[in-house]
């Protein structure tokens, strides 16, 4: 920022792009209309990047996609009322999987706020349960000071969403623009280091713990912590298990890694939490996705909770030893610890334990049975792994492909999953690849997306083409709600109420993504999958959709029924595992 | 939110400072009513700094734990500080405007009453008087109850204030927030 632009005289509108700018925005999607539009002038000369979306909420998953592929702050734009009101769901869904973003609504006249003025819409109150913090400015000299928290409480502590709402008069009125040097945030003071006592208590469970399980949740993924991890895994050889968040956080490849936890977890995960007698918590939230009933999870196991958020730690599950901290910070220290443990003598002892657990992942893999006839889904997502390979960001959408994608592509580095997860919203997948796209351009990103899903936000593969954000989308056509299709099949005796989406006759996908200016692929047998994914790698300049139709009854697995105990898993319909040889963790060798 | 006339032994009484800025106490209602807290009483005015606020919230815990509630209060960007009281080390007050029937006949026992409770006169109407008192709960509570035969018009009830016992006060150091540092483009 060179000095003489401090102090200017301007328009709030511009206020507001130098402010931006200034706050290291470099790419923003939005949407124009009347209240934001002051904004959009400036914007034109602006070294901002705007990409015109199709649909507030494309604009929004794409921040968030955008934030989470680059870690950077994504920024969305939108006019007020409908424009404002079409970014709830992205800013609910940052709010509740930590995506840093900044929201910048467009508000109708100062003066005419609380008439019902043409497209007004109290934005900021709608979005208070939903966002880290929310702002209303009206007087255009607030406009640096509020950009600057907005993005400093968006991207610090526990990264979340942060809604500015501009009013048009404060665009319009002149103003000068000062940049502040420092923020005065008195209630906003987040806890990075963890506290010394906490560590060495953690330290002391580590080493008296003999069926240790390193539950690794979306926290270690925000605080860029996989590094850590790693060295904390390999020197004690605790088994790990990374949360539907946290995929990539470890590489599915080291041995020990036993998978995903969960609703959908691998036997391994979920069994090696259940019998476990400690959890070290890293930036996971004990969601009940993960654990099931609370009052059967992981009975005999006592809690380490570490987490950049106090709220989290003792919400759903008491914590023996709580670390308020970045989850960085804290592995780093632990690691200290450790090490100055085993330079003394002393190492924890969990030969037995980390047999057993290998014993369950070698008994109860992750699999899945080829249909007599047609294209199993799951064969379609894991050839596309296998040939899009570890360097590829993959994102989805929610539902069974969802499951699928986050078991058989196989992930082995950090941020390469984008997922809505806590909110688990449908459409997810495309803004959110195009928004991934948009800042790693270097990086083939594949959307891994439903039928359902994909029909609820594909008008963005017109932003993509017109854009040159280069995408690939994989829709698992199942012609279906597939994962709602499976819980009728499981539970509401095969009455498939409204779950019938009818797409493999309409619509025509191919046909879809050339009105798009995409190039569109088919695919239906088991034979051409690997050749049109391959043909697929092969186009770089235009966005590739390719229609996997495949067949309606594969069912995702394993699986706990909603509210059951995580005791109760099914690695298939009707089978259970048998946790066989549970004590040969007291064995010595 | 609601004041009923007597607290529990899940009651527990917070003083919360908060930045005093548009929005601090639909913020706090929206908190409480999203995590399903109970609000006893929420009382809410200036302090001694014009640039803070402070709510003297009672928080009914039976279902959720006083931690959990205080955690989530400090989420709140504007929420500086939580200071839970004790009941033993303050002291805490809430005022009571009530019409009561009162008649030639028994306006002297109505009076009696007044007098016994250490309560105020503020208004004297043919059929009705209206009462001031200002106390902890109890007090109220059985202020209340006495009235109660005479005929209870209308009510109205503050909520809750409490200040610690002693000469420390709570709001002292937040008057010097530590600024951070902005970020920039680079950074």
């Amino acid at each position: 920022m060179s000095a003489e632009q401090s102090g200017a005289e301007m328009t709030g509108a511009q206020s507001l792009v130098k402010s931006l700018e200034a706050a290291g925005a470099e790419t923003i999607f939005g949407i124009p209309g009347g209240a934001i539009l002051p904004a959009y002038d400036p914007l034109m000369d602006s070294t901002i990047r705007h990409v015109l979306v199709r649909h507030e909420q494309g604009a929004g998953h794409a921040a968030q996609g955008y934030a989470a592929a680059t870690g950077k702050v994504g920024v969305c734009m939108a006019t007020s009322g409908p424009g404002a009101t079409n970014l709830v769901t992205p800013i609910a869904d940052a709010a509740m999987d930590s995506v840093p973003m900044v929201a910048v609504t467009g508000q109708v006249g100062a003066a005419m706020i609380g008439t019902d003025a043409f497209q007004e819409a109290d934005i900021r109150g709608i979005t208070m349960p939903i966002t880290k913090h929310n702002y209303l400015v009206t007087d255009p000299a607030d406009i640096p000071r509020t950009v600057a928290e907005a993005f400093h409480i968006a991207r610090t502590g526990r990264p979340g969403p942060v809604l500015v709402d501009v009013a048009k008069s404060a665009l319009q009125s002149m103003t000068r623009f000062d940049w502040p040097r420092e923020l005065q945030l008195p209630g906003y003071r987040p806890v990075t280091r963890p506290h010394s006592k906490q560590i060495r208590e953690a330290t002391r469970l580590l080493l008296e713990s003999r069926r240790p399980v390193l539950y690794v949740g979306g926290g270690t993924i925000r605080s860029g912590a996989s590094r850590e991890l790693a060295t904390l895994a390999e020197l004690t050889g605790i088994p790990v298990v990374t949360t539907l968040m946290a995929r990539g956080a470890f590489p599915d490849s080291h041995p020990q890694h036993l998978g995903m936890p969960g609703m959908h977890g691998t036997v391994a995960a979920v069994g090696a939490m259940q019998k476990s007698d400690l959890i070290i918590s890293l930036g996971a939230r004990f969601d009940d996705r993960v654990t099931g009933n609370l009052d059967s999870f992981a009975p005999g196991a006592k809690v380490i909770h570490a987490d950049i958020d106090p709220a989290e730690i003792g919400k759903n599950r008491h914590a023996d030893v709580p670390i308020v901290g970045d989850v960085r910070e804290v592995l780093l220290d632990l690691i200290a610890a450790l090490r100055e443990k085993a330079d003394a003598g002393h190492t924890g002892d969990y030969e037995g334990w980390v047999r057993w657990c290998a014993g369950v992942k070698s008994s109860y893999p992750l699999g899945y049975d080829k249909p007599a006839e047609g294209l199993a889904p799951q064969y379609v997502i894991e050839r596309l792994g296998a040939i899009a390979g570890p360097d590829t960001i993959y994102t989805s959408g929610v539902g069974q492909h969802q499951m699928w994608a986050a078991h058989f592509v196989g992930y082995e580095k950090p941020n390469t999953w984008i997922n809505s997860g806590g909110l688990g919203t449908m459409g997810f997948a495309v803004p959110a690849a195009m928004g991934a796209k948009a800042g790693m351009p270097d990086t083939t990103v594949w959307a891994i997306d439903g039928d359902g899903c994909f029909q609820m936000t594909n008008q963005e593969l017109a932003t993509c083409a017109i854009n040159d954000i280069p995408i690939k989308v994989a829709v698992v056509n199942n012609e279906s709600l597939g994962m709602v299709r499976q819980w009728q099949s499981l539970f509401y005796n095969n009455r498939y109420s409204n779950t019938d989406l009818h797409s493999k006759r309409i619509p025509d996908f191919v046909k879809l993504a050339e009105a798009y200016g995409c190039v569109g692929l088919a695919c239906e047998t088991p034979e051409d999958v690997d050749s049109t994914i391959e043909k697929a790698m092969e186009i770089n300049d235009v966005p590739v959709v390719i229609d996997f139709r495949v067949e309606r009854d594969a069912m995702v697995w394993p699986m706990v029924a909603a509210g059951a105990s995580n005791d109760d898993i099914k690695y298939a319909r009707d089978l259970a595992p048998e946790f066989e040889g549970t004590d040969d963790w007291e064995v010595r060798p | 939110m609601s004041t009923a006339p007597h607290r529990t032994s899940t009651q527990h009484t917070l003083s919360v400072l908060v930045e005093n800025k548009p929005g601090v106490l639909a913020r706090i209602a929206s908190l409480f009513s999203r995590r399903a807290f109970n609000i006893h009483s929420l009382a809410v005015g200036p302090t001694e700094h014009a640039e803070i606020s402070r709510m003297t919230i009672v928080v009914d815990v039976e279902g959720t734990p006083l931690e959990q509630v205080t955690k989530q209060l400090n989420k709140l960007v504007e929420v500086i500080k939580i200071v839970e009281l004790d009941p033993e080390a303050s002291v805490n007050r809430e005022l009571v405007l009530v019409k009561v029937s009162a008649t030639a006949a028994n306006r002297g026992e109505v009076l009696d009453t007044v007098q016994l409770f250490r309560a105020k006169v503020i208004d004297v109407a043919p059929d009705a008087i209206t009462i001031q008192i200002t106390g902890n709960s109890g007090k109220i509570r059985d202020f209340l109850t006495v009235l109660e035969p005479f005929g209870i018009r209308e009510l109205v009830q503050s909520g809750m204030v409490a200040i610690g016992r002693g000469s420390r006060s709570i709001s002292e150091r937040t008057q010097r927030p530590v600024p951070v540092p902005v970020r920039s483009a680079a950074g």
